[in-house]
């Protein structure tokens, strides 16, 4: 069994943004969706900060501390871009003019809900950002995280434990060994990485699984994380 | 008489700011963040401040050296952790129950402002509604879903980075340097900013992103 890494995770994800979708992508695995979009497609990368269309990062030669995105990378434009405020990207968010966010997550439960800001680390202070914005108001809520913790535990619950960031919010689910939709019956596996057995999966969440009746292997390119 | 909202120094954008004040500080991510002003504001001691900055703890804003001098009483933000494993000057005080904290959703603490300056007292929006950021709020039900009640924001004094002004107050951003700027002058009783380039002439009106009537001091700091 191999399980996807984190940009292969990123890649999955970007295979399900459709042309012409406005697209919010948070930090960490998330915004490397943006360079996985299927060829032939344009899509509109909206960044809270107010650049909507944001492009591939900037090179050393044109990295500009004035053109940054949401995770204060220094990012370039894509064609068709704009620069708007941080109140008006908001109303764009909160107007439901977003089709898609694409969010890390801590938990997820098996009603939807969301937990992805807050791990109670003792002291260390809060950092909400966007994502409550983001999670109660794109059309489409979608996460990419690890099935598991790193110590095994379990990420998709029957109730989250951790702060919720917005309540019935998440459809799908990307992880490293299966892609999983929030329906109304709960979770739903979509996708399961090749070696690993639905009753080995099901041991490994925190709520009941079901599987679709095309389940289908969950499959990626090789792509090297550039640390490895 | 002319207008003319240009002043030559931070002594003279900074003159009249008194101890207790809410100052509103705009920027995120490295753009648009006025830290001359910032600098000039800690300076000059003013102290017992309620600091309203998206983020307390990023580290090209030098709020962090507003909070680090002892001047600050409590933040409204969105973001307050730091960055390094250590803890911020931020979160320090915090701990120790030195300074207060009021979190809100980037989008909340965004219309907060933007409703602080068009006059609206409080709003009803759905981000944060389920979750502990809610609690003790109110909430109202329109249609199939429900909304938490914010109340509006307003300063004493904003402080924005812009790249052109002109005599008028008018103001002109660089990429993504407007970022709260917009609603942060609207919302204060004394709104400064900090430009690359403060001319006499008017800047070309359609290329104006906050009205001069928003702005009552411009300070050139090239840059």
């Amino acid at each position: 069994m191999q399980p996807l890494n984190r940009l292969q995770m990123a890649w999955r994800a970007a295979q399900d943004i459709e042309d012409g979708m406005v697209v919010n992508l948070g930090l960490g695995m998330p915004v490397a969706c943006g360079d996985y979009v299927r060829p032939g497609l344009e899509v509109v990368i909206q960044s809270e900060n107010g650049v909507i269309g944001a492009g591939p990062l900037a090179d050393k030669a044109h990295a500009d501390t004035d053109l940054v995105d949401a995770g204060s990378r220094r990012i370039t434009l894509a064609p068709g871009a704009s620069i708007i405020d941080s109140a008006a990207s908001f109303a764009m968010i909160r107007g439901g003019h977003v089709d898609a966010t694409i969010l890390g997550a801590f938990e997820v439960a098996a009603n939807g809900d969301l937990a992805n800001w807050d791990m109670r680390i003792p002291n260390k202070g809060p950092l909400v950002g966007g994502a409550m914005d983001l999670a109660a108001c794109a059309k489409s809520v979608w996460v990419i995280m690890e099935f598991n913790t790193r110590k095994g535990g379990p990420r998709l619950l029957n109730r989250c434990t951790l702060p919720l960031t917005a309540p019935n919010c998440v459809r799908r689910i990307f992880t490293d060994v299966a892609v999983v939709d929030v329906t109304a019956e709960g979770f739903v596996v979509r996708e399961i990485v090749a070696g690993l057995s639905r009753e080995e999966l099901q041991a490994r969440s925190g709520a009941p699984l079901h599987f679709a009746s095309d389940c289908r292997a969950l499959a990626a390119p090789e792509i090297a994380l550039p640390d490895a | 008489m002319p207008i003319d909202k240009r002043v030559a120094s931070t002594a003279e954008a900074l003159e009249g700011v008194s101890d207790g004040a809410t100052v509103l500080c705009s920027g995120f991510g490295g753009a648009g963040f006025a830290n001359v002003l910032i600098r000039a504001l800690r300076e000059r001691g003013t102290r017992n401040l309620t600091l309203v900055s998206n983020s307390a703890t990023h580290r090209l804003s030098l709020t962090h050296e507003l909070i680090e001098a002892g001047l600050v009483r409590k933040v409204i933000c969105s973001a307050a952790r730091g960055h390094a494993p250590g803890l911020s000057a931020f979160e320090e005080l915090w701990k120790d129950g030195k300074i207060e904290l009021v979190v809100l959703p980037q989008g909340t603490f965004a219309e907060c402002l933007r409703a602080g300056g068009a006059g609206i007292p409080a709003f009803y929006t759905p981000s944060g509604f389920g979750t502990e950021l809610a609690a003790g709020k109110e909430v109202r039900r329109f249609g199939d879903r429900d909304y938490v009640l914010e109340t509006a924001i307003i300063g004493d004094l904003a402080l924005v980075r812009a790249d052109v002004a002109d005599r008028w107050g008018n103001l002109s951003f660089r990429h993504a340097q407007a970022n709260f700027g917009p609603a942060m002058a609207t919302a204060a009783k004394l709104t400064v900013a900090e430009v690359r380039v403060a001319q006499a002439e008017p800047i070309p009106p359609a290329q104006v992103q906050v009205s001069g009537v928003f702005v009552n001091r411009v300070l050139a700091v090239g840059g």
